[in-house]
């Protein structure tokens, strides 16, 4: 059976709430049918808009979303057949945890011997068999968070969203849940369309994700691809860590430039968003792409002083002052070679213009 | 090992669970002293009034204490002649002495409450009075007026014996204890009482129907409104709120009277014609309009509250699931919003069954309850104890309905805000 790789589009998609301002502006978006994709963003990017629309709670201004190839934007929320976890929950406080999950198995008209076996299976996916009885207020946090999570899955449906549904939990039972939810969507093979701002739970979870700023998305792609390769400098700072030089390019090839930064002094970088000499950019580097120390060649070899080092555990992170930069930031791993970090000292960075990446200058 | 966990003592040797509790004490008593003030008023202005209307509404002393040797002479008498000579005398040597204090009026109208006739035939006694001579006092009354003959107001006097009675309460229900000692009705034509009493519950109950279908979509818009304007609309709510309850009735009276202006619009847009304008005042009609204005934000105050707790999100988890916008409201919405329906409805409800002044200005005489009543006898019989009587009777009603509602939803779940 061949999937289909446009299960839900959204085509050329504007919406606007005010008539002035866009909140969403000529989005495209194809997600394939069982895809686990991430809609990312800071809050007011729109992508939370984007699943009120996909929901049926919002219509767009401009353009249309198809599911599975049919226009959805006339069709009512609750015949969408679009199942959703919201951000607190919204289990109905007054059902117990089988009614709740038994509602949209009734509102289908399902026969009673079918709704308990479905409440059941879902109730054992979450691992929650045995609280069919129980209110959602006698519930933990976590637990509440199942069974929306299982509420949104009984009566099977085609995709699943969910907004931003671990961001009332503790950390270390918010990461718990994410493996949970993963493989929920492993097993069942649904499509899941999640919102996050929590860029850790997009790269965990998710097959893709976009990154949404603006009312654009910003770059689509796969967890590792975004982190090793943004392609623009708001997904390199929005995503993970990165040290930033602002420069001017100075010299283009193929695949390497020389960006003269504002301090002065030359570095080699990966032209990303450039193509011509003289053009301003922000160069990007991660933090565990710059070593000390090296005893390999590398193209950028400067001298930093370090400003300050806090430790955590595994690894410490060390503030430079480095090529006028004084935000430049290392993470070495602990190990008994590192044992001449310390404040005030002076030592040799190194790194390869493969993984410095100039982008956009913003 | 000994398991026996030691006693904790503080530093200077007094255990600590003694000293926590002395300190303890002293909250507790800083706490009761706070609460002293509303205390005392409560006891001044809610527990004694009440307490005393209670007492009042059983206590028939009055006729006892004017009537002593009449009573004790009485004693001995069965009831089924007339009494003997011994009661003639006490009576008259009782009658005597309150014609003399000036207070025999007193027992005129109380006796007449008992049977019709009996004040007319007291006033011609005392005036026959002066003339007694010593002895055979029977003769003598019997000979003031022929009613002094029939043993029905003898049996009347006999019957104002007990200091206490619930004699009141019988005549709120149009029922009386007869001769035989019976309790029966009061005949068909003088049942006014009943009649009150059911117009005061089917008011108090459609006008809280109407607060209720009319309060609920205003406070759902209260809820779901932008601030900007559920600002607004609030004050809307609450500015008649605000306003004079006479102020109000005085306005519904100019609005609805038969000259008045919501006539005036109906004639002018043809509804009626100007010779048949509708009586919207001075009736029934009238009531039910201006008390459901009146008692409206009592209804959407509480639903708003309640409203205002539930989660939107509810509503669209409700819609996604797959059901419609009916199954949404009815399964989901609807059940939130029962504990301010309950509080409305049992505040609308209980100021409704009590209403006064509204009923009294725009009722007419179709539209009046039973609270008019109560305190007809309260300003214009001076029937006090009758009046007691009703009113413990409604008080009992309002907290037999809340017994009913604790039963049926709980209080626990009642929200005022």
């Amino acid at each position: 059976m061949s999937k289909n790789s446009q299960f839900v589009k959204f085509d050329k998609v504007d919406k606007s709430y005010d008539g002035k301002v866009l909140v969403v502006k000529d989005l495209n978006l194809d997600i394939a049918e069982g895809e686990f994709i991430t809609m990312l963003g800071p809050s007011g990017s729109g992508k939370t808009t984007c699943l009120m629309m996909l929901a049926g709670f919002e219509t767009p201004t401009n353009g249309e979303i198809y599911l599975d190839n049919n226009p959805i934007s006339n069709i009512p929320p609750h015949k969408r057949g679009i199942g959703m976890v919201f951000q607190n929950y919204a289990l109905f406080p007054h059902m117990t945890v089988y009614e709740n999950l038994a509602f949209p198995l009734r509102v289908r008209k399902v026969s009673k011997d079918d709704i308990d076996k479905k409440v059941d299976k879902a109730l054992s996916m979450v691992s929650l068999t045995g609280f069919e009885n129980r209110m959602p207020g006698q519930l933990s946090g976590g637990q509440q968070q199942r069974v929306a999570v299982a509420r949104a899955l009984v009566f099977d449906p085609a995709v699943v969203l969910m907004d931003e549904p671990l961001g009332a939990l503790d950390k270390n039972l918010r990461e718990s849940m994410q493996y949970e939810i993963k493989h929920i969507h492993e097993s069942i093979g649904v499509t899941v369309v999640y919102v996050t701002h929590d860029q850790g739970e997009a790269l965990t979870m998710s097959n893709r994700i976009a990154v949404f700023n603006d009312g654009k998305v910003q770059q689509l792609s796969s967890p590792d691809k975004l982190y090793e390769e943004p392609v623009n400098s708001f997904v390199a700072e929005f995503i993970g860590e990165n040290n930033r030089f602002a420069g001017q390019v100075t010299e283009i090839t193929n695949n390497k430039c020389k960006v003269k930064l504002d301090s002065g002094s030359e570095i080699f970088a990966n032209p990303i968003a450039v193509k011509s000499n003289g053009e301003k950019t922000i160069v990007s580097l991660r933090p565990e792409r710059a070593l000390i120390n090296s005893k390999e060649k590398m193209e950028n070899n400067f001298k930093g002083k370090i400003e300050e080092v806090i430790y955590h555990g595994d690894h410490t992170r060390v503030r430079l002052d480095l090529l006028g930069n004084k935000e430049f930031i290392l993470k070495v791993p602990n190990s008994s070679a590192n044992m001449e970090i310390k404040l005030g000292n002076q030592i040799n960075v190194s790194w390869n213009s493969f993984d410095a990446r100039a982008l956009d200058p913003k | 090992m000994s398991r026996e966990t030691q006693k904790i003592l503080t530093t200077d040797g007094i255990p600590l669970e003694e000293s926590l509790k002395k300190a303890e004490k002293k909250n507790k008593l800083k706490a009761f002293l706070l609460v002293c003030p509303l205390l005392l008023f409560l006891i001044i202005t809610y527990v004694f009034p009440i307490g005393d209307m209670l007492f009042r509404s059983i206590d028939d002393r009055m006729v006892t204490n004017m009537l002593p040797k009449t009573y004790k002479a009485m004693e001995n008498w069965d009831g089924k002649d007339l009494p003997d000579e011994e009661v003639f005398e006490a009576f008259y040597l009782d009658y005597k002495k309150l014609v003399e204090d000036k207070t025999f009026g007193k027992l005129a109208t109380q006796l007449n409450y008992e049977k019709n006739g009996f004040k007319s035939i007291l006033k011609k006694l005392k005036r026959k009075m002066k003339k007694f001579e010593e002895g055979n006092y029977k003769e003598q009354i019997m000979g003031v007026h022929k009613r002094w003959t029939n043993v029905e107001y003898w049996r009347a006097l006999k019957r104002r014996a007990p200091a206490y009675s619930y004699s009141k309460y019988l005549k709120g229900v149009d029922m009386y204890e007869n001769e035989d000692g019976k309790i029966v009705q009061v005949p068909e034509d003088r049942r006014v009482h009943k009649i009150l009493w059911v117009r005061t519950v089917e008011v108090a109950f459609f006008v809280t129907v109407l607060c209720f279908l009319m309060a609920y979509p205003i406070a759902h818009l209260l809820a779901t409104l932008p601030m900007k304007y559920s600002n607004l609309l609030m004050i809307c709510v609450l500015l008649p709120f605000w306003t004079s309850l006479l102020v109000r009735t005085a306005s519904w009276m100019i609005l609805l009277q038969q000259q008045g202006i919501v006539n005036d619009f109906f004639v002018w847009i043809g509804l009626v014609s100007d010779e048949n304008r509708p009586e919207m005042m001075y009736n029934k009609t009238g009531t039910y309009v201006a008390m459901t204005q009146i008692l409206l934000p009592f209804m959407v105050l509480p639903l708003y509250s309640v409203m205002k707790t539930i989660s939107p999100s509810l509503m669209r988890a409700g819609k996604s699931l797959g059901g419609t916008p009916f199954v949404a409201f009815w399964k989901v919405y609807f059940p939130l919003t029962i504990p301010g329906i309950g509080a409305g409805c049992l505040l609308v409800f209980i100021l409704a069954i009590g209403y006064y002044i509204t009923p009294a200005l725009v009722g007419g005489a179709s539209g009046t309850l039973i609270s008019n009543q109560i305190a007809f006898h309260m300003k214009s019989t001076l029937d006090w104890s009758f009046a007691s009587a009703m009113g413990l009777m409604l008080l009992t009603g309002v907290l037999a309905i809340y017994w009913v509602y604790n039963k049926l939803v709980g209080v626990d779940n009642i929200k005022l805000g």
